[in-house]
């Protein structure tokens, strides 16, 4: 009897041990207002704001310091005057092609292919279908439809404009054409 | 021609999806429209080739079209003979909206100003390299009749969980036969016991139980061994109580229970999407952001559920249903997938941070992945792996500074470097200079 208590005790002390190590809960901290930032933290709830988190849109007519507005509209009539008009504003010396490519890597070679023929990651896995090559003659994209395109997104696709920069996006307009080029040689 | 035979025999091999050469298989095509038409009586001139049809359409249509559910543009199953039925369309008019669809609607075409105008002007792009034939071998695959949907990959999932069960079985039976083992050894040595007792009795030998004093008492006694204990004891709870100490605030192997489960493993490791393409404010901010959800969105707007057999494994092994998982992104995002367009209804998800570093410690994600082109596993483990997400390293300031020391910088081809490269290398006679000799462990880099 006094040994089957014994063993209850040992048994219970070690599943105390085990019921503490929970991975899904966070650690003890040692003095968390040292941890925890007084100013907000990106992504931080607030009831600073009506809709309870910090991070906000800027106010709508506002312009950030150095950024330039998009004057095209995102329906087709605003697609086909970029196509149109619109040109890049990097000559060819500011072009930066390593990094241009390392970006078309990341944001669209995973569809496109890094050749850009459409034959992407995604494609290859049949996850996404239907991506057109940048040689297809019945879309004949030129810079300024590249660049309303990656702005707004067309069709399936979705805007680029908040991975990249303005500059970075015209690099990678700037490679995107070089890669139709290499395509259509 | 020997090059489109080839061609589509290569498309063959891949599923009939891939076809870029448009204008090399429709020659293919005529000759088996001419082919058809010459030795077939039973088919009908007008109709097309539903197999041809279909490599047709997934090389030119399926971008925005699908057959039975809608897309950037409508569903398009049997769309021939419901618009012959509804608004009285010949093929002609299919004929001249796929080729030039702008100019049939600036035509005053009824139906094609109604269609343009319910998709908000989304105009379809123009396919002046389809033939006639082509139209008709696309719409004859349109028409055929759904295919009942492909009994769930049995093979695979009987596999999987037939494997796991036979696993498990196979495992108990071990314990349990082991278990019968050591129960029959118990037993044997009981009997023997009891049976050499049994030949003591009978032979008359008295068996001496002798009076020993209990082992603990004996133990009390020693006063070196209480000695001895003592200093264990106290050593070995010194190093319990600095290991627990030690622990606090560091949170290595935390796995939280995320709102949607996400699956890294799929898209970082299977798809091979590069890190940055969901985080991609790690190039050029202090965070690496959370991706807001309209970057999901990017892909999932056309990928509404994932594959039978991805499905399959993410129920048989991690008892995940991505599909509700998808399902749970649209609900956040607004996204009614039956009309294709945001409710405008969205909830933020209230993600859960793993990798936190206390307030009084800055750390700067594009400092390490640009300038310094450190890889996210050096730190975050092998992310392409994990189903879900836990921190892989302690990140305690003695895990920083021993990768400060250790860590080349790589000066070559950075202009900035260059200068204090050559006054810093002559100071401290080497070649390579680490972080820690550029000043990555002056306190104020990181505490201030």
């Amino acid at each position: 009897m006094k040994h089957l208590i014994k063993i209850t005790i040992i048994a219970l002390i070690a599943v105390s041990f085990t019921s503490c190590n929970n991975s899904a809960r966070p650690n003890y901290q040692y003095m968390p207002n040292m941890y925890e930032s007084v100013g907000y933290e990106a992504y931080q709830e607030s009831n600073a704001f009506a809709n309870g988190v910090e991070a906000q849109l800027p106010v709508d007519g506002s312009i950030p310091r150095g950024y330039t507005p998009f004057e095209y509209s995102s329906d087709v009539s605003g697609y086909n005057l970029a196509k149109a008009e619109l040109v890049s504003p990097l000559d060819s010396t500011q072009f930066d092609e390593p990094r241009a490519k390392e970006l078309y890597t990341i944001y669209c070679g995973i569809c496109h292919g890094n050749k850009g023929n459409g034959q992407g990651n995604l494609v290859k896995r049949e996850k996404i279908l239907g991506v057109p090559s940048y040689d297809d003659a019945g879309r004949a994209i030129n810079v300024g439809s590249i660049y309303h395109v990656m702005y707004y997104g067309k069709n399936s696709m979705g805007s680029y404009a908040n991975f990249l920069s303005e500059e970075e996006r015209w690099q990678v307009v700037a490679y995107v054409m070089k890669l139709k080029g290499d395509l259509e040689k | 021609m020997k090059k489109s035979y080839q061609s589509l025999e290569v498309n063959s091999i891949y599923n009939m999806k891939q076809v870029i050469h448009r204008k090399l298989s429709s020659n293919y095509l005529r000759l088996s429209l001419i082919f058809l038409l010459t030795f077939s009586t039973s088919i009908f001139a007008q109709d097309g080739d539903p197999v041809v049809g279909k490599s047709l359409f997934n090389a030119n249509c399926i971008a925005c079209h699908k057959l039975d559910k809608k897309m950037t543009g409508p569903a398009l199953r049997k769309v021939e003979s419901r618009l012959a039925d509804s608004e009285g369309l010949d093929r002609e008019w299919f004929y001249k909206w796929i080729k030039n669809s702008a100019g049939l609607i600036k035509s005053g075409d009824a139906y094609a100003n109604k269609i343009y105008n319910e998709y908000n002007g989304a105009a379809m792009s123009a396919f002046p390299t389809l033939t006639n034939a082509d139209i008709d071998n696309i719409l004859a695959y349109t028409a055929t009749e759904p295919t009942v949907a492909p009994p769930p990959p049995g093979p695979i999932d009987g596999g999987g969980s037939s494997t796991s069960q036979e696993g498990g079985i196979s495992n108990k039976l071990i314990l349990g036969a082991l278990g019968v083992l050591f129960a029959l050894l118990a037993g044997a040595l009981f009997l023997v016991n009891k049976t050499l007792r049994n030949f003591a009795d009978a032979k008359g030998v008295a068996l001496t139980e002798t009076k020993r004093t209990p082992i603990w008492k004996a133990f009390v006694q020693n006063q070196f061994l209480i000695f001895v204990t003592v200093i264990g004891l106290l050593l070995a709870s010194a190093y319990f109580v600095y290991g627990f100490f030690m622990q606090v605030g560091v949170n290595q192997g935390y796995q939280p229970v995320q709102p949607i489960h996400y699956s890294h493993r799929i898209h970082a490791g299977d798809n091979g999407i590069d890190c940055k393409y969901c985080h991609s404010s790690a190039r050029v901010s202090k965070h690496s952001g959370i991706p807001s959800l309209n970057v999901c969105m990017n892909c999932h707007k056309s990928i509404y559920e994932v594959a039978p057999k991805t499905q399959a494994e993410g129920l048989a092994e991690y008892g995940v249903d991505y599909n509700a998982e998808i399902k749970e992104l649209y609900k956040a995002v607004g996204w009614d997938d039956a009309e294709q367009k945001y409710t405008g209804k969205s909830s933020p998800v209230k993600w859960i941070q793993i990798h936190k570093l206390p307030d009084f410690a800055y750390f700067n994600h594009s400092q390490h992945v640009v300038v310094g082109g450190i890889e996210c596993q050096t730190c975050h483990g092998p992310i392409e792996e994990m189903e879900i997400v836990s921190q892989h390293a302690p990140l305690t300031m003695g895990w920083c500074i021993n990768c400060h020391r250790k860590t080349d910088v790589k000066v070559k081809d950075n202009a900035y470097y260059t200068k204090i490269h050559e006054q810093l290398s002559k100071k401290y006679g080497v070649e390579n200079l680490t972080a820690a000799q550029m000043g990555g462990l002056e306190c104020g880099k990181c505490h201030y």
